[in-house]
């Protein structure tokens, strides 16, 4: 957007290679693994995310690709070579952290000139690229403040700032909108994307809010347990995940138990109480396996009335109402199944919509392309 | 609203009028200090102060005592000793706090060990202490014992009973002095600064010279302060292991009080207590060093 110097170009970014990466903290305890044999290409100019609970092992994978923790087995390559022994200060990493981490008794320009300054760059061109630097995060005309004079999204902008200044051809951050208020922080999300446009270089962003790993990335790597659960763009992980642990944490999910009775081109025939349920699965099941099914509350509708769907291409279940609640723009139901199963329903809000009673009877339906097997 | 307020607020003024009470509870703090006060008062302050009108009213009101100084050779060479022990002292203890204040900050399961290390003489009588560093210096004292199987000097040399004897020793009772505020500066400096500067490019050395020196200055100013003023009054150990012609201010103001001249004596203590409380004045001036006393205050 602005800034001449700074401004990106295709095939800057680095891209980074983690192969099998583990850390342990103690020693004595194998099984206590922070991060377990975590694999990752990152592409270079792209924009990761790694998501995941807190303990998850996403910031401990961070802080090795940074350098401020060293991994127990495995090996980090950026741009093809091994960076695992060496030291933070030469790995030419940008970095943004959960706390901005902004010097106090430095001002806003020194802040931003500090990584310039260990390179050696003479202080006339500092001046130079810390302006641009400034202009890039929207703050120019703050460089004479302290941080403490700054509110925290400004002093996120600086953090950011100060991270791009040297041109690094890969910006690492962990939780940086975790601090301030929503409203700020979807701001700052669409700038962040932003000046991942602007710059071209590679991002990789450690964040436990899905909506906001959602929003921002090319990528996103849910990590569990310091292992990655998935690997892949968001509509990929949304529409379709590989696991129970996917499905519960990117959105809003129904589990339904069912056993396998066939398959059926690229399709699992399985049977959830007594009905026949088409599924999406990538992996080919056995007949008679006990699986589980999973699908959005927002692909399910109510199938009495007006309903253009075919046997072929929906699933339909008779249910039972058991809440009703009325939010703004939907309407989310709770149904129970035959069995007992919870399933929650939303439906967009509509003055021509009947709105279901709790106790009423009903049909649902939605498409076998909705329907994963995980 | 305002009905719901309004019996609330009435009732209020009903229990709680609000002359009486409110004055006694404002008293309670002073109440509970005025034990010390009145006993600080007695037996600190009043006799304080009448040492010190002693240097302006012994014989008669006068200023002349002081006149008399400007042109005292003895006090004028007494007063630059003080200044320099006090000087190299403290930048002495600076020298040596400063890598152990870092290194009880840096260390975890060692610190209470190194802390106690640095506590222990703290705990012990600076009589004992300076006793100590007598059999230590002492012509057939620990120094000179080993510097003579080393081979290093071929007879005992003279170490007690000089400047260089009472430095070593006020720099050994003062360390802790120096080491504590500094230590407590480094461990407010937040770990995170550490990484940024080294994720942003700055080998170790310059972390510590543009990040952890600068934020830790607070915690030397305190420390420097503190030893240095402690240094100008020290009398005990300068007296027992320095020279006999290394005469500091406390040591002369106690010779002129043995030879009952209290006018003289009282003369150098207001200039001693005044040399303390001027730089202590301008100190807090120092935009630096006024945190760091607000800081230590809480």
């Amino acid at each position: 957007m602005t800034g001449g110097a700074t401004k990106g170009v295709p095939g800057s970014g680095a891209s980074v290679t983690l192969s099998n990466l583990e850390k342990t903290y103690d020693r004595a305890s194998a099984a206590a693994k922070a991060v377990d044999g975590v694999s990752l290409d990152i592409r270079s100019g792209e924009f990761l995310t790694m998501l995941g609970p807190s303990g998850s092992g996403k910031t401990t994978t961070l802080m090795m690709i940074a350098g401020f923790e060293t991994p127990t087995a495995g090996d980090i390559a950026i741009d093809g070579r091994s960076v695992v022994a060496m030291p933070p200060y030469r790995r030419n990493i940008g970095m943004v952290f959960q706390n901005y981490a902004l010097f106090p008794h430095l001002t806003v320009e020194e802040n931003v000139a500090f990584p310039l300054k260990q390179r050696g760059i003479p202080k006339a061109e500092r001046a130079k690229l810390v302006a641009e630097a400034l202009e890039l995060v929207h703050l120019p005309g703050y460089g004479a403040r302290y941080p403490r004079q700054l509110s925290g999204g400004q002093q996120q902008r600086v953090a950011v700032a100060r991270a791009v200044v040297f041109k690094p051809r890969l910006l690492l951050m962990d939780e940086p909108l975790g601090a301030l208020d929503k409203q700020l922080r979807e701001n700052l999300q669409l700038e962040m994307r932003r000046l991942h446009a602007d710059l071209g270089i590679t991002f990789i962003y450690v964040t436990h809010d899905q909506e906001e790993a959602l929003t921002m990335s090319d990528r996103i790597a849910v990590m569990n347990d310091g292992k990655v659960a998935q690997v892949g763009s968001p509509e990929d992980l949304y529409d379709r995940p590989d696991n129970r642990f996917v499905a519960g944490f990117i959105g809003e999910s129904n589990f339904m138990p069912a056993i396998v009775r066939g398959l059926e081109d690229n399709m699992v025939v399985a049977e959830c109480q007594g009905t026949v349920i088409r599924a999406l699965c990538p992996n080919r099941p056995t007949s008679g396996e006990k699986v589980t099914l999973t699908t959005r509350p927002e692909r399910l509708r109510f199938a009495d009335g007006a309903w253009a769907g075919t046997e072929a291409t929906h699933n339909r279940l008779s249910v039972t109402v058991t809440e009703a609640v009325f939010a703004g723009e939907r309407c989310r139901y709770m149904l129970q199944a035959g069995d007992g199963t919870s399933i929650v329903l939303k439906e967009p809000s509509s003055a021509t919509v009947r709105r279901r009673a709790v106790g009423e009877r009903a049909e649902i339906a939605w498409s076998v392309a909705d329907t994963i097997l995980v | 609203m305002s009905e719901v307020v309004q019996p609330a607020s009435l009732a209020l003024a009903v229990t709680r009028p609000k002359t009486a009470p409110l004055n006694w509870r404002k008293a309670v703090p002073l109440l509970l200090a005025a034990p010390l006060l009145i006993y600080m008062l007695v037996f600190y302050a009043l006799p304080v102060v009448a040492m010190l009108l002693r240097s302006v009213n012994d014989p008669t009101w006068t200023l002349s005592h002081y006149a008399t100084l400007i042109d005292d050779v003895v006090f004028q060479k007494t007063f630059w000793i003080t200044i320099n022990t006090s000087v190299t002292v403290t930048l002495g203890c600076l020298i040596l706090g400063y890598p152990v204040a870092m290194g009880l900050v840096r260390a975890r399961s060692m610190a209470p060990f190194i802390l106690v290390v640095i506590l222990l003489p703290f705990w012990t009588s600076v009589l004992v202490r300076s006793y100590a560093w007598m059999v230590l210096l002492g012509r057939h004292g620990l120094v000179n014992e080993a510097l003579l199987a080393l081979g290093m000097i071929e007879r005992p040399i003279r170490i007690l009973n000089t400047p260089l004897a009472t430095q070593i020793a006020m720099i050994h009772i003062l360390l802790p002095y120096m080491i504590l505020p500094i230590a407590n500066a480094l461990r407010q400096i937040d770990p995170s600064l550490i990484r940024a500067a080294s994720g942003l490019g700055s080998t170790p050395f310059m972390t510590f010279r543009q990040v952890i020196l600068p934020l830790s200055m607070s915690g030397v100013a305190a420390g420097t302060l503190l030893t240095f003023v402690l240094a100008l009054g020290f009398y005990i150990t300068p007296a027992m292991v320095g020279g006999p012609r290394d005469i500091t201010l406390s040591m002369l103001i106690a010779q002129q009080v043995e030879q009952l001249n209290w006018a003289y004596a009282a003369t150098l203590s207001a200039v001693l207590l005044a040399t303390a409380l001027a730089i202590l004045a301008v100190a807090r001036k120092l935009p630096g060093v006024g945190n760091a006393f607000r800081t230590s205050m809480r």
